[in-house]
């Protein structure tokens, strides 16, 4: 068998993955990736789950369903009249694919630039620091220093609800539809289920959300969890709390699911059901068990702080350590890897890792939320501020949301900033930076924001903090 | 468990050495294969690598003590304990204080990216005094605090504009650099050094290389470079005239019937001469392997004390560099050595006619209490005709 050696072998080459392989040698390692994606020819398709079934074709679909809800909704508002306003989705999903394409095409790329050794099959991981993989040509051994496991993460499967991808669908599923359904049925109030269902949802598809929680998002912050939950269900999402669904049976054309809330049972059709409950390891056929690696009990590979598992020289990153299911989150664990692994400092700030929910408008925050300060009995400041007193969010037509500034009542320290509001995504940037570089809300309150902008937004709610905002 | 830090088998050559600096103290942790403690011997500095990862145990020769070959001078209790972790419980110190919600008086801010060096160079955050607005390190102020390798002292010249003393930075001399600047000032007292210049035609060792590149490589795993057409053609020419090749001793000249070449090599700690033994009983090709060989070892500190020491002429490269044009100094004892520059394309007259032609400028510093200018010049010239027709060599014209 055909055998090399290498300084560093990464298995995976989702965003933790084939950043950590670049990252390396960068730093002048001699690296291999492995990866097992391929596309519908059977080529390989690297950039994991992101690039493939979720980040970046979920967005792809975000962009074309507003496109679609703007003309269909509020065109008229700025004088655009449009006869009849269709959507083609076959036209869609290519579109989609096709975005895909160049972003997985521009990995391989990327990879190929850095020099680094890309292998696409299937591996396991042997003793002895080896890695097999089995390719299209043959199976080939990989000899490394340290090896990666950043094989990310797959969806969450419920015994009695097989997922068919065409009526009972996962998120993979979810971004391939070949039709709008009239009514999508959602299991999970999480960032897939209220970003899928915004998708359908805006084109025309009759939204129910079954969450067993008691409580929506129960993570965000509660007053902005508050405004997006309004703001939702006034765009017709019907959002069902502490509901459990418990069984769901197929016919033709339409799922019938039978869900228990405080109400009792109740049965509600749909001809899509969307099974969004969260995600798990995904360390199959890697050989793990026999290699001894820990894993708890949803598969999720244990690691201490500098990521090293309990095996000597190998090493797991991104959605595979579980925690937060972030793509950047992944990529920043890759680069600390890989520095950590030539003796220099790499380091992940978990408590600064932002977080977007892509509906619309999006919601996005980065730092602790009230409710958690509370509980942990810290002395804060608030302060907010709303879009529709911003002269920006006016001219655009977009004036839902607000802006939470949460800071240390005594250092006056930034600790966190929550959004629901137009462009969120992109403005939580800002108090990312701010929060990495222990600014206080004065020095933002003191620093020039452009006009008229949305950050315009941010630099009013740091003023609101200290009582004195200038528009509202 | 617990392992001696023992000291190397010294070659015949060598009685004893003194230990000049210990790299590192109790406590710390040390990765394998970096540098504990060096050794200075009447011949060369000689750098004692950790057997092992580990924390330093004990330390049973201090500086300055003699001691002898296979002799243990410390002791390391191995872990697998790495670097970046010992880094880490530092840098978490930081990180959990910058989670630290009630901002203690005085607390200095940092970010990610001084973060990074504060815990990479191990400096307690306490050493450094910030100039940022609002008691914020920068990263400057990392950059010129007090780390342990590098303690830059604030000198207050009159000139300084600034307040921070951010103008120098003091480093002390390494004892290798010491080692060097002590053998070039030697060199420089003692010796009636005198340098002749000439100039070489490189048209055909390019060719010669442009045509067989591939296939060398190939077949001998290194690139083919200009070095060991120089050694072969200084053995020539050094057998010609044996006195390059000589030294003196007291009140004799030595004569070496063998040519041991030393190659100047730049290492990251400064300059070294390893040795290619007995190049004039090798091929063109062995000796380029070894060269590369040689040359890996000083880039990563590897080069055994026998591979230092003898050494009967040198050839060093300052065209590597880009040099034009440079006097080298001759490395002692050896009498000679031969100095090597950049490829430029120059016009020169070839018969009646200008032509373009890849230009050498070479330069020989020799020690004229025993070489005589007419055979240094002799010697240079006859390195030259061999380089400009190589076949020569084949030829032993």
């Amino acid at each position: 068998m055909d055998k090399s050696n290498f300084d560093v072998v990464v298995i995976g080459a989702g965003p933790a993955g084939y950043v950590c392989a670049i990252r390396c040698a960068q730093l002048g390692l001699n690296v291999a990736c492995v990866d097992a994606w391929s596309d519908k020819n059977n080529k390989p398709s690297p950039g994991g789950t992101c690039l493939n079934v979720g980040c970046i074709p979920s967005k792809a679909l975000l962009d074309s369903s507003h496109h679609y809800s703007f003309l269909a909704n509020h065109a008229a508002d700025h004088g655009i009249t449009t006869q009849q306003c269709e959507i083609d989705v076959a036209k869609m999903l290519q579109r989609k694919n096709k975005v895909v394409k160049t972003l997985t095409t521009g990995v391989k790329g990327l990879l190929k630039n850095n020099k680094v050794t890309f292998v696409h099959g299937n591996a396991v991981i042997k003793m002895g620091k080896e890695v097999h993989v089995s390719t299209h040509e043959g199976d080939q051994v990989l000899v490394a220093e340290s090896i990666v496991i950043a094989t990310g993460s797959k969806p969450f499967e419920l015994d009695f609800l097989p997922i068919d991808q065409k009526q009972i669908v996962d998120s993979t599923g979810a971004l391939d539809l070949k039709q709008v359904p009239k009514h999508l049925g959602v299991i999970g109030a999480g960032v897939i289920g209220l970003e899928m269902a915004s998708v359908w949802g805006r084109l025309g598809a009759k939204v129910t959300i079954w969450e067993a929680a008691e409580q929506f998002l129960p993570t965000v912050d509660k007053d902005i969890a508050k405004q997006a939950s309004k703001i939702l269900s006034s765009q017709g999402f019907d959002i069902q709390l502490n509901s459990k669904v418990q069984a769901a049976t197929k016919s033709k054309d339409s799922v019938s699911v039978t869900v228990v809330n405080a109400q009792g049972e109740s049965q509600t059709e749909v001809d899509c059901l969307l099974v969004a409950i969260g995600r798990v390891a995904n360390t199959e056929n890697l050989g793990l068990s026999e290699l001894g690696v820990t894993q708890d009990s949803r598969g999720f590979v244990e690691v201490d702080a500098q990521w090293k598992t309990n095996i000597e020289g190998v090493y797991a990153i991104g959605d595979v350590i579980g925690g937060a299911m972030l793509a950047h989150k992944g990529s920043e664990e890759g680069v600390a890897l890989a520095e950590q692994l030539v003796n220099q400092y790499g380091h992940v700030n978990y408590g600064a890792i932002p977080w977007v929910i892509y509906t619309w408008p999006e919601i996005a925050w980065v730092g602790e939320t009230e409710q958690k300060l509370q509980s942990d009995k810290v002395e804060y400041k608030t302060g907010s501020f709303p879009f529709m007193a911003l002269g920006r969010a006016r001219a655009m037509g977009e004036t839902e949301g607000v802006i939470k500034f949460i800071a240390d009542a005594k250092s006056d320290r930034l600790l966190g900033v929550h959004i629901v509001g137009p462009n969120a995504s992109e403005l939580i940037a800002e108090a990312v930076v701010a929060i990495e570089a222990e600014l206080t809300v004065e020095d933002l309150a003191r620093t020039i924001h452009g006009h008229p902008t949305l950050s315009e937004g941010l630099h009013e709610a740091a003023l609101d903090l200290d009582g004195r905002a200038i528009h509202f | 468990m617990t392992v001696d830090i023992k000291i190397p088998e010294f070659s015949e050559s060598i009685s004893e050495g003194t230990i000049s600096t210990w790299l590192k103290k109790v406590g710390d942790y040390v990765d394998e294969g970096e540098t504990l403690v060096e050794i200075e011997t009447d011949k060369v500095l000689l750098e004692i690598p950790s057997p092992v990862s580990g924390v330093i145990e004990k330390i049973i020769k201090n500086e300055n003590e003699i001691v002898n070959s296979n002799e243990v001078v410390g002791q390391l209790s191995e872990s697998s304990q790495k670097a970046s972790q010992e880094n880490k419980s530092a840098a978490t110190d930081i990180v959990e204080e910058a989670v630290a919600v009630n901002e203690p008086a005085g607390y200095k801010k940092t970010s990610p990216a001084v973060r990074k060096v504060i815990a990479e160079r191990n400096i307690d955050i306490a050493d450094i005094t910030p100039s940022g607005k609002n008691n914020r390190i920068t990263k400057q102020d990392v950059s010129t605090s007090g780390s342990k390798q590098a303690k830059p002292n604030v000198v207050n010249t009159p000139i300084s504009t600034s307040s921070s003393g951010n103008d120098v930075e003091r480093v002390p001399i390494s004892s290798l650099r010491k080692k060097i600047s002590d053998r070039l000032v030697s060199a420089q007292q003692e010796y009636a050094m005198l340098t002749t210049f000439n100039e070489v035609n490189m048209s055909e060792i390019l060719s010669i290389r442009s045509k067989n590149k591939d296939k060398f490589l190939e077949q001998h795993g290194v690139k083919l470079g200009f070095m060991s057409f120089f050694v072969l053609a200084a053995i020539e020419a050094l057998k010609e005239y044996p006195v390059l090749n000589a030294s003196v001793e007291d009140s004799d000249i030595v004569y070496h019937r063998y040519v041991d070449i030393g190659i100047a090599v730049s290492a990251e700690r400064g300059l070294v001469v390893p040795v290619v033994r007995h190049a004039d009983a090798k091929s063109l090709s062995s000796i380029e392997v070894e060269i590369n060989q040689l040359a890996a070892k000083a880039r990563d500190n590897k080069l055994s004390i026998d591979e230092l020491i003898g050494g009967t002429f040198t050839i060093t490269n300052g065209g590597v560099f880009g040099s034009m044009l440079s006097t080298p100094i001759i490395n002692p004892p050896q009498s000679a050595i031969l100095g090597m520059h950049s490829i430029e394309k120059r016009p020169i007259v070839v018969g009646d006619e200008i032509k373009i032609a890849p230009m050498m400028y070479l330069a020989l510093s020799y020690d004229h209490r025993i070489i005589d200018g007419r055979e240094a010049v002799l010697f240079l010239s006859r390195i030259k005709k061999i380089i400009e027709d190589p076949i020569q060599l084949l030829l032993h014209l």
